[in-house]
């Protein structure tokens, strides 16, 4: 796990968040993240990330679960042991619908969400690095990567300036590693 | 911000008070916090008793057969059926709040929609047992699936409407547990976040999936929100479709029925509103969450259930019209004289059902009655008994005269170990809801601060300004800073 030196800067209005991302990005800094409570609209298009290709990945999960439904029905009711259910041909489409239907969307839905899990690197036990417990509750916790042409003091009162509170220099992992909370310091024994 | 941020004045606020994202984050984890109240200890007994009856109540069918009940020939579909389908139905207003509400852009579903989720994953939970035990020998369920087996290997008929609702109801618990807990992540985070005791530390740690909140993180999740809501839309709808082709796709009288499928959805929706109505005006109050769950939002869950309501009315003239237009003698006896006739053996079912789902739920064209809580309560309760007879009526009065009249004889009353079987699901629902209500945030906190600044009481007061400006001046203000 690599561990990184950050500036971390905390936030609590999306107004004057939105315009220190902008300030920072122009200015040259390496924005590593921002952690926020709750999805704030455009902000990700405001750090420059770029849209998730997740749905796409649905997608084909959808018609992996569409192809699997009518070909293995198909091959079970007419080729391996095809069974004459009231004189109807034997190849029903029509009435593999539902089951279609339902599998396209399990497999979709699993697919999706297990691929969610896997890009976020979300699973029981799985622990991370805090850069600021009250992420979880009403701050915007911004982090701004130090790089060898950082000058710390300087990128300290930059964040500052930019309406950032609380500001601090701290070394924080950036991976995940298998954990868990007990005996961790959470937010209300700080 | 962007121009959606904007709401009008018009709409009532979503959350009540002075509220600021801390304030939220305090309000709905109090409870999730606290030692549980005594009121909560008393419930939480009262339900596992009867869960356990319920498992006394299986453990006799399943040690002396399906003679436990009182079923007979014709009636091999009683109780057992209508309980399955009725759970089936309640489920299906947590996946329409959280589904079609959000495609909608229905922003008062995030007050509600956490609690009904929950509450259609049990209820889902409970609707499987009824099929699962009625096999009798159910050792074998699994024969339901298709796998390689030694008999052929023989595979399951995938023409068979029986069938399909094993993937559906299957597909359909998956998916919304999915929904749920992917929309608990972040929450659970924020209790982790909050916890001073160990057990806590280790159990919402574990819960939260080591969640962080990185805006990289929202955007992917917000996406995966978006396609199961597209994806849980069509879900919700073929699944009591599939459960109504069970009945329609037979040549029964009363049962052989076209208008099924979008008479059962409603149907459903209707009855999964009266369910929702019934927890959610106990859990606001003994949680303290009025200030979330609104009189708005009780009022416009009940629009929905006069709306639904009406519907199912429509659907239960239609189905009577048909069955005398279509001239056939058959069906017109199974509608003129197993439901309409009073003084038939079933008759009283079925008036029953008219005067719960048709008639009572008048009520709430007037706005007074939509607010008032014990009006709600009470009607939910009506829904509730009213949907249990409309799946009573189809079921049983359908089926207890068949061609033969010498087969008519037999009256179909429940065993207590059918009673028992119900009982244990309520059991089981009140259970886990009582557990759910106690250790999980029964309001999605994230979606709550979401809508905080749009239509929070205090928030919505500092929107006047917009309310004055022309067009342009909006423009203005709220163009140029969107990117």
């Amino acid at each position: 796990m690599a561990k990184k030196k950050f500036i971390v800067g905390n936030f609590t209005d999306e107004a004057v968040l939105f315009p220190a991302v902008k300030k920072v990005r122009r200015a040259g800094y390496k924005l590593h993240d921002v952690f926020t409570p709750f999805p704030i609209h455009g902000l990700d298009k405001e750090m420059g990330l770029r849209d998730t290709s997740l749905h796409t990945a649905g997608f084909i999960y959808g018609i992996t679960g569409t192809s699997t439904a009518v070909g293995f029905i198909t091959w079970a009711l007419t080729i391996d042991w095809a069974i004459n259910f009231g004189g109807k041909p034997y190849f029903a489409l029509p009435a593999w619908i539902p089951v279609t239907f339902e599998l396209t969307v399990l497999f979709a839905a699993v697919g999706m969400v297990l691929t969610f899990c896997w890009l976020c690197q979300l699973a029981p036990f799985v622990k991370k690095d805090h850069f600021n417990p009250r992420s979880t509750d009403d701050t915007f916790v911004m982090a701004i990567e130090c790089t060898s042409a950082t000058n710390e003091e300087e990128a300290v009162k930059f964040l500052q300036a930019a309406g950032a509170t609380d500001v601090k220099v701290e070394t924080k992992d950036t991976g995940w590693w298998l954990g868990n909370y007990a005996n961790d310091k959470m937010r209300f024994e700080q | 911000m962007s121009l959606l941020r904007y709401e009008s004045q018009v709409r009532a606020p979503l959350v009540d008070g002075t509220k600021d994202y801390h304030q939220v984050t305090e309000d709905i984890c109090r409870p999730v916090e606290n030692k549980p109240s005594r009121l909560w200890w008393i419930g939480f007994s009262i339900s596992v008793a009867l869960l356990l009856f319920g498992i006394l109540s299986v453990a006799m069918e399943v040690t002396y057969g399906t003679g436990q009940w009182n079923l007979n020939r014709t009636i091999g579909w009683g109780w057992d059926i209508t309980n399955f389908v009725w759970w089936v139905g309640i489920g299906h207003a947590g996946t329409l709040i959280s589904a079609i509400l959000l495609l909608f852009r229905q922003g008062w579903r995030t007050g509600v929609n956490r609690a009904a989720e929950a509450m259609t994953i049990f209820a889902v939970m409970c609707a499987g047992q009824f099929p699962i035990w009625h096999m009798g020998r159910v050792w074998n369920a699994f024969f339901v699936l298709p796998y390689p087996n030694t008999r052929g290997p023989l595979w399951v008929n995938f023409n068979s409407p029986l069938l399909w609702d094993v993937f559906a109801i299957s597909t359909y618990f998956t998916v919304s547990l999915l929904f749920w807990y992917s929309g608990l992540i972040p929450d659970m985070a924020t209790l982790r976040d909050r916890a001073k005791l160990k057990w806590r530390k280790t159990f919402y740690g574990v819960a939260a999936f080591g969640w962080t909140g990185s805006t990289k993180h929202w955007q992917r999740h917000e996406s995966l929100s978006l396609v199961l809501a597209g994806l849980s839309t069509p879900l919700v709808l073929s699944v009591h479709t599939i459960v109504s082709f069970d009945f329609a796709t037979s040549v029964v009288p009363g049962w052989h029925t076209t208008i099924f499928p979008p008479y059962f959805v409603a149907g459903a929706i209707f009855s999964g509103f009266a369910m929702v109505q019934t927890l959610l005006v106990v859990t606001r109050k003994v949680l303290s969450l009025e200030e979330y769950i609104t009189l708005e939002h009780v009022e416009v869950m009940n629009k929905v259930i006069v709306l639904t309501g009406s519907i199912v009315g429509i659907a239960y003239l239609t189905e009577l019209f048909m069955a005398w237009y279509s001239a056939v003698d058959y069906e017109w006896f199974a509608f003129k004289e197993n439901r309409l006739n009073l003084s038939s053996p079933y008759g009283w079912s079925y008036w029953i059902m008219m005067g719960c789902n048709v008639l009572s739920p008048q009520i709430f064209w007037f706005r007074k009655m939509r607010r008032n809580l014990f009006v709600t309560f009470f009607m939910s309760i009506l829904v509730n008994i009213g949907m249990w007879f409309e799946r009573f009526v189809i079921i049983v009065t359908s089926i207890y005269r068949d061609y033969l009249p010498s087969s008519w004889s037999t009256y179909y009353t429940p065993t207590i170990w059918e009673v028992g079987f119900y009982l244990g699901t309520f059991g089981l629902f009140f259970t886990c809801y009582f557990l759910f209500s106690k250790y999980f945030p029964v309001i999605a906190i994230a979606e709550i601060k979401h809508i905080l600044k749009r239509s929070g009481e205090n928030y919505k007061g500092k929107m006047n300004k917009e309310e004055e400006d022309t067009v342009t001046q909006f423009d203005e203000h709220h163009l140029h800073d969107h990117h």
